[in-house]
């Protein structure tokens, strides 16, 4: 931005492009702004020009105890996916990363395919897998069906990771006399850590939101996304909004320390 | 095998499928002795550094180091650190812990490591950079911890692949000096594969040279140098002018070599090879010189063209040719340049005595 001393750039090109950023979040981040805005809205319609002030959404979904049933469960899911999501993804990427063997694309294949799937489909094959091996119908079900789906993101985010690693690096912890597991333990994982953690938000952030699988599988243990829909068929009520700010901010706050992590911008990353 | 042997390779052979990277070699590595594996890439030297340090295993073959077998040992079992080409120095331990690590993988205690990390740092000169992270530290600064990581665990061999290749001139004249010291002063027998001549003549004390899997010469620097035993060898030092015949019985006694630039008299202690065979004679670029006029008949003689000269330091190289189109180069000092003031395009003759030429194996 502060370019427009350098010899080489156009001034009304750097304008042009950044109107165009402007616009384009704001088109994105409207509506989730409206959202924001009327949840401290007293109007029961969300209508301009607005009421007064008020949190007393935010106290209407605080003492629904429904709306604390399906925050537990997606809470609860969404760790249990976040943690055996990016284990499942570190040893597929390391497993890429490390060996060679035929079939090895096919395997590739497979393992980045289920984000492709459109989710109903997911959703609904989960529903007749898990319905037939009596899992269906509770978090656990829920667990199985997200880490499904998370599972190829936190192996992209480790994969990419490994691939900037010095090919090096683990023969010469070996050649130091690690031992394989030594090697894992105290090169890959320290090496690995900023991805690991990126991963481990990013697939929570992806169970937090996530409603189309969760709305097939869940049963009676609804998780939140799915409770919102259940509030939204049978009344128009801005505590939707005050869910959904709060949500958001939930997912973002994930995302963006996952980005932080990513980046390396973090100062160092974590030792031992 | 002798009691000074350390290393010894035994017929091995290592295949990656169909590849041959190395056809089969045997020779052995003497307690400590700072011995240089040199060829252009591709030639198999660091396959045979890989074999010995347990990253890769002999298709065929015995590897011995201290006389027993060490084929099926996996590379963590064995005292063999390896000075890696990337460093591969662990990003995200400081100096300290990188030192420290071998000796943590081998169960060390915390203060017994820490001084023998101490103990290392403070002989590579980088004790004030201990805390710090290896991002922040200068190329130079960083082989000294490569360095140091390594001989932590006291072996009885280090092994270099190429470790110098990325840094700049000076420095690298400085580092070769700092591992010669290194290697005489703690008696650690150093195995150092490297494509460059220079570092492997100036550090070594004998030097194997490899192409296409195969040993071709090991000798010290020195005799490599005046006597490269094949055809590649000559070429691959580039020190040497080569001229390639069919050999005959000389007039005066002796023999003699009939090739395109003309009839040249072999050494009188040359090997007596069969009339009509063929052969190739090298002769030093320093014991090649330049007349401008026909030299004495005991010499041999070859009349060129200047096409070139380059300056390097205390030298000069000039570039000839025959009228058949061979390069030829010859060394001289800057004031016996000065004395023939040559021009592009003159013509002369390059001479030598017939003694400072020997016969190369064609291969």
């Amino acid at each position: 931005m502060s370019g427009s001393a350098d010899l080489n750039r156009n001034r009304a090109v750097d304008w042009a492009l950044i109107l165009y950023i402007v616009l384009a979040y704001a088109f994105v981040f409207a509506p989730i702004a409206a959202s924001f805005v009327f949840s401290f809205n007293s109007d029961r319609f969300p209508s301009i020009p607005l009421g007064e002030a008020t949190l007393d959404w935010y106290r209407a979904v605080a003492t629904d105890p429904l709306v604390w049933e399906g925050a537990r469960n997606t809470l609860i899911v969404g760790v249990i996916v976040g943690v055996v999501s990016t284990a499942l993804g570190f040893g597929a990427a390391y497993t890429d990363y490390r060996y060679k063997f035929a079939g090895k694309q096919v395997y590739m294949a497979l393992a980045l395919l289920p984000p492709t799937i459109p989710v109903i489909i997911l959703g609904l094959a989960m529903l007749a897998y898990l319905s037939r091996i009596n899992l269906s119908g509770n978090a656990l079900s829920v667990i199985i069906s997200h880490v499904v789906v998370c599972a190829p993101f936190a192996m992209a985010i480790i994969r990419l990771r490994l691939s900037q690693m010095d090919p090096a690096l683990e023969p010469a912890a070996w050649n130091l006399g690690a031992s394989e597991w030594k090697a894992m333990r105290h090169v890959i994982v320290p090496f690995c850590a900023p991805a690991i953690f990126g991963a481990l938000f990013i697939t929570m952030a992806v169970s937090f939101d996530e409603f189309a699988v969760a709305w097939f599988v869940s049963g009676l243990n609804e998780t939140l996304p799915v409770k919102v829909l259940g509030f939204l068929q049978g009344q128009v009520s801005p505590r939707i909004n005050a869910i959904g700010t709060f949500v958001f901010i939930l997912s973002m706050t994930l995302v963006i320390l996952a980005q932080l992590l990513l980046s390396g911008r973090s100062a160092k990353p974590a030792k031992e | 095998m002798s009691r000074d042997t350390l290393v010894s390779f035994e017929g091995v052979v290592k295949r990656f499928g169909g590849f041959v990277a190395v056809q089969k070699l045997d020779f052995e590595i003497k307690k400590g002795e700072f011995l240089a594996i040199m060829g252009s890439s591709g030639c198999g030297k660091t396959t045979t550094l890989r074999m010995l340090a347990g990253l890769e295993a002999p298709t065929e073959g015995v590897i011995r180091l201290s006389g027993k077998p060490i084929n099926n040992l996996p590379t963590w079992s064995r005292d063999t650190p390896m000075v890696w080409q990337s460093l591969a120095l662990f990003p995200f331990l400081n100096v300290r812990e990188n030192v420290e690590f071998a000796l943590k993988m081998r169960g060390v205690g915390k203060a017994e490591r820490r001084k023998r990390a101490e103990h290392w740092l403070d002989r590579m000169q980088i004790s004030e950079f201990s805390e710090r992270n290896i991002s922040q530290l200068s190329g130079g600064q960083r082989q000294r911890v490569a360095l140091a990581r390594s001989l932590v665990v006291e072996p009885e061999i280090l092994l270099l692949d190429e470790p110098l290749s990325a840094l700049d001139a000076a420095l690298k004249v400085r580092m070769q000096s700092v591992l010669k010291n290194l290697q005489r002063e703690t008696g650690i027998t150093f195995v150092y594969v490297t494509h460059s001549q220079s570092e492997a003549f100036s550090m070594a004390d004998r030097v194997v040279i490899m192409s296409r899997g195969v040993i071709e010469q090991i000798g010290t620097p020195q005799e490599i140098y005046r006597t490269p035993r094949t055809r590649f060898v000559a070429d691959f030092l580039g020190s040497s002018n080569l001229f390639s015949g069919k050999v005959s019985a000389s007039a005066a006694g002796g023999q003699d070599l009939d090739t395109p630039a003309g009839k040249l008299r072999l050494a009188k202690d040359a090997v007596a090879l069969p009339a009509g065979s063929t052969a190739t004679v090298t002769v030093l670029d320093t014991k090649t010189h330049l007349s401008t006029s026909r030299p004495e008949p005991s010499a041999n003689a070859v009349p060129v063209r200047v096409i070139g000269e380059e300056f390097v330091g205390a030298t000069a190289t000039l570039y000839l040719e025959t009228r058949q189109g061979q390069e030829i180069r010859v060394q001289k000092g800057h004031d016996e340049l000065a004395d023939l003031s040559l021009e592009i395009g003159q013509e002369l003759f390059a001479w030598w005595k017939p003694e400072d030429s020997h016969i190369v194996a064609e291969a």
